[in-house]
């Protein structure tokens, strides 16, 4: 029997792509793709002009300016490597054991090596889009400093194809060895566990260490020496020292094919190797996915805890509540998040603490005053995007049962207060922490912790609103992953809907904390007068205003969805 | 009772039912039968208060399921055929869940799980995730589910999708029970012999439109079918030529 072609075992993925495009564009979607595309090239701009003035300033200097910037291409491609075999390996789980056309693909009389190349190819686009388009603007940058010219484009896709190829194929085989030895279930709770926890690991031990102090010339002692660090590979095994090497080759008109040899026939032996681990391994893990991950439950705690507390709520309250919060911690995918927002927390209170403001010498009452307001707008931004993770979904989750909900007698009404409050009890607490300790930390005045408190505690209740909204608005009710609800239109709309919220808020402030810092660099008592009041007036009015419309609209929105 | 007044809904041009009215009284056992794309589910999502009609309306009781939506669905119990339900929750949990949708807790809420489990066979599995639930033990649950509340009318997507034997002949047992004692079904189906032996009354939907409706002996009356099998009533009225023509095509292929 003739084998059918790659093209065609991905024939339903590439369709379906095209057909939402067409869709998309027949729904009237003209609005949103204008909107996408401000915002992604107001990213790529903002990354390219980033590096090209970086790397410009680089390039003036004799001797090492070329060497860093090689150093700091290396350090981004190994990031983006490391990046992409984590997220390689979750998507392949997906992509190889749990999709929805795998049950019709190995019943189908296809081979092997197209079922293998058909998910190694998916598995790649999944995973490493975003990596692709976030190095856009960085290889422009480098191309542009180092007068690559034309040819440079074409030069660059012939890297970075095998660079983000390997990740892939290495992803790959470590979840079908994983899948080999747990169930396909627990192997994706296992994964998300790991790799959060990995991944906050990461980040703390970076902050830790430091690295401004790296910058320190006094570190090094003399530029000899410092050269030396610069010209030797990093590590020269890496793939990603191979292609920072073929990239800076060819800037330099120093151009060696050796790196690109060493890519791309690393890149075939590495499918090769993994195409023949999938011949031996994939059927049986295969297999193994298909078996349930059954666990006996009594949840007894949560009635006996959460349950106890919210007894005085109307039972269909209550209960709902209830269900919201066992959902959530029985999904590792969902409460294992938790580690990574703890993560967070400890990294902002330590770079608040790690200020040049606490270097022993008397902290300038302005600048404390300075940072404490505009840490309203940071931890604004920081709970945004903790909102955008679990509360943005919160409506799309719900998708496959709104059969029940919508039948029975429960008042939607009552469906977006249990959803909202689930929501914005902890965002609250977190806001609280993440604002108070900072104040603390900074030891600032009664009025301005007064102000913080009070401001945060407006915002998070605005926040949690437009997210429930805009997830109204915005539902993905056939979204399986909720990780992928907040990338979703909706979720970069209510970022920017948020955005905006908070620059208002910080603003109108503004006025009331300049009448604060005059008074006080005046030696005059604080008064709180009209004006002050005025501007309190339109921070409040603006907070009410984004928290009961985007409630009253999501709830008219959900009202008439079709099911 | 279920009453339907020129009930209609439009996807955008595409007329998925078309101006139904209908009354099903109490005591009575419903099927509406039909192929497929004919309107069954969309007009069964209706009555359950999950679509809007785009006109019309859809009486439980006395109540209109769009003005006062509360009281007509705390008469209804609503079985979808597609069983999604949230698999993080024990097959006990979701029931005291649903419970609480319609405003019920406590001890009797505790005994009419435990009773509602023994009868369908899932007493052994109630504090088992539900995601381990094969597909048809989900459909004992949601239609444990629409029972939790003691409801007055009963709507049922392809009731017997999924369900062993057993199951399905427990469930025939369950609505002739609670018809006889003054509840509503209305049921879609597409297994004729089910209809056949369970309903009281059938109503045949194409295109959105009810085309024959009534007891067995009326419909073979009305097309004028003699001692006609609902099989042969249904082929006749739903386009029996179709299925000769598909006979002839996989004959053919032979």
């Amino acid at each position: 029997m003739t084998q059918p072609t790659l093209v065609h075992v991905l024939q339903p993925k590439w369709r379906t792509a095209l057909q939402r495009v067409r869709q998309e564009r027949a729904s009237g979607g003209g609005g949103k793709l204008v909107i996408l595309l401000l915002v992604g090239s107001g990213f790529w701009i903002g990354a390219y002009s980033v590096c090209y003035f970086v790397l410009k300033a680089l390039r003036s200097v004799e001797e090492i300016g070329a060497p860093i910037a090689g150093k700091m291409l290396g350090v981004v491609l190994l990031s983006f490597m490391s990046i992409l075999v984590l997220s390689n390996v979750i998507t392949a789980l997906s992509s190889f054991f749990l999709a929805k056309d795998l049950d019709l693909l190995v019943s189908a009389p296809v081979d092997w090596l197209r079922l293998y190349l058909a998910k190694l190819g998916e598995t790649l686009v999944h995973s490493s889009w975003m990596v692709g388009l976030t190095s856009v603007p960085i290889l422009a940058a480098y191309g542009v400093v180092f007068h690559g010219g034309l040819l440079f484009v074409p030069y660059v896709l012939l890297v970075m194809l095998p660079l983000l190829l390997l990740p892939a194929v290495v992803g790959t085989a470590l979840t079908l060895i994983l899948v080999n030895v747990f169930p396909a279930r627990r192997t994706r709770d296992l994964l998300s566990i790991i790799a959060l926890g990995a991944a906050a690991g990461v980040i703390l031990l970076f902050r830790l260490i430091r690295p401004e102090q790296l910058a320190r010339p006094e570190g090094f002692q003399n530029l000899v020496a410092f050269i030396a660090v610069l010209r030797a590979p990093t590590s020269p095994l890496f793939p990603s020292e191979w292609a920072s090497r073929a990239i800076m080759g060819f800037l330099d008109q120093d151009f060696d094919v050796q790196p690109l040899v060493l890519l791309w026939t690393t890149a075939a032996a590495f499918v090769t190797l993994g195409a023949i681990l999938h011949r031996r391994l994939y059927a049986t893990g295969f297999t193994k996915a298909q078996e349930g991950a059954e666990r006996f439950v009594r949840g007894i705690f949560w009635r006996n805890t959460v349950g106890l507390v919210l007894f005085p709520l109307p039972v269909a309250k209550r209960e709902f509540v209830l269900k919201d919060i066992k959902l959530f911690f029985r999904d590792t995918t969902q409460w294992s998040q938790l580690i990574l927002l703890a993560v967070l927390v400890v990294v902002y209170l330590f770079n608040i603490k790690a200020l040049p403001l606490h270097r022993g010498e008397q902290v300038g009452f302005f600048y404390v005053t300075l940072v404490s307001f505009l840490n309203l707008g940071l931890a604004g931004f920081v709970l945004a995007s903790i909102a955008a993770r679990f509360i943005f979904p919160a409506v799309s989750l719900e998708g496959r049962q709104m059969w029940l909900l919508r039948s029975s007698p429960l008042d939607l009404r009552a469906l977006l207060w249990s959803k909202y409050w689930v929501g914005t009890i902890p965002l609250l607490v977190l806001a609280l922490l993440l604002t108070g300790l900072t104040n603390v930390l900074l030891e600032v005045g009664a009025f301005m912790m007064i102000l913080s408190l009070v401001t945060i505690c407006a915002l998070t209740l605005a926040i949690a609103a437009l997210a429930l909204g805009y997830g109204a608005l915005y539902p993905q009710f056939e979204t399986e992953n909720a990780a992928q609800i907040p990338t979703s239109f909706g979720g970069l709309v209510f970022m920017m809907t948020t955005i905006a919220l908070l620059a208002g808020v910080i603003v109108s402030l503004y006025q009331a904390v300049h009448v604060y810092l005059l008074a006080v660099y005046q030696h005059e008592p604080v008064v709180i007068d009209s004006w002050m009041l005025l501007w309190f007036g339109v921070a409040a009015a603006l907070c009410l205003v984004a928290t009961v419309v985007p409630l009253r609209v999501g709830l008219r929105r959900m009202e008439r969805f079709d099911f | 009772m279920i009453r339907l007044e020129g009930i209609t809904k439009h996807y955008g041009s595409f007329v998925a039912v078309d101006h139904i009215s209908l009354e099903v009284p109490r005591g009575v056992l419903y099927g509406c039968l039909g192929p497929n794309g004919a309107g069954k589910t969309t007009l069964l999502r209706m009555i359950a208060g999950i679509l809007k009609p785009t006109d019309g309306r859809v009486l439980i009781g006395n109540d209109d399921v769009q003005d006062n939506p509360i009281s007509a669905k705390m008469r209804l119990g609503f079985i979808p055929d597609r069983p999604f339900v949230y698999d993080k929750l024990t097959g006990a949990e979701f029931l005291r869940f649903v419970a609480g949708l319609y405003g019920q807790d406590g001890d009797a809420v505790e005994r009419r799980i435990a009773e509602l489990l023994e009868v369908f066979e899932l007493s052994s599995w109630k504090d088992e995730l539900i995601e381990a639930y094969s597909h048809g033990m989900r459909q004992k649950l949601i239609i444990s589910s629409a029972l939790i509340h003691r409801p007055e009318c009963i709507v049922v997507d392809e009731p017997m999708v999924g369900l062993d034997p057993k199951g399905a002949r427990l469930l025939k047992d369950i609505f002739r029970q609670f018809v006889d004692r003054g509840g509503t079904v209305l049921m879609s189906t597409h297994t004729l012999e089910v209809a056949e032996a369970m309903c009281d009354q059938i109503g045949i939907l194409q295109h959105g439109k009810i085309v024959a409706h009534g007891t067995m002996a009326e419909i073979r009356r009305q097309h004028a079918a003699g001692d006609a099998s609902l099989e042969e009533l249904f082929l006749k009225l739903t386009g029996g030529h179709a299925v000769r023509e598909l006979v002839e095509v996989l004959g053919g292929s032979r």
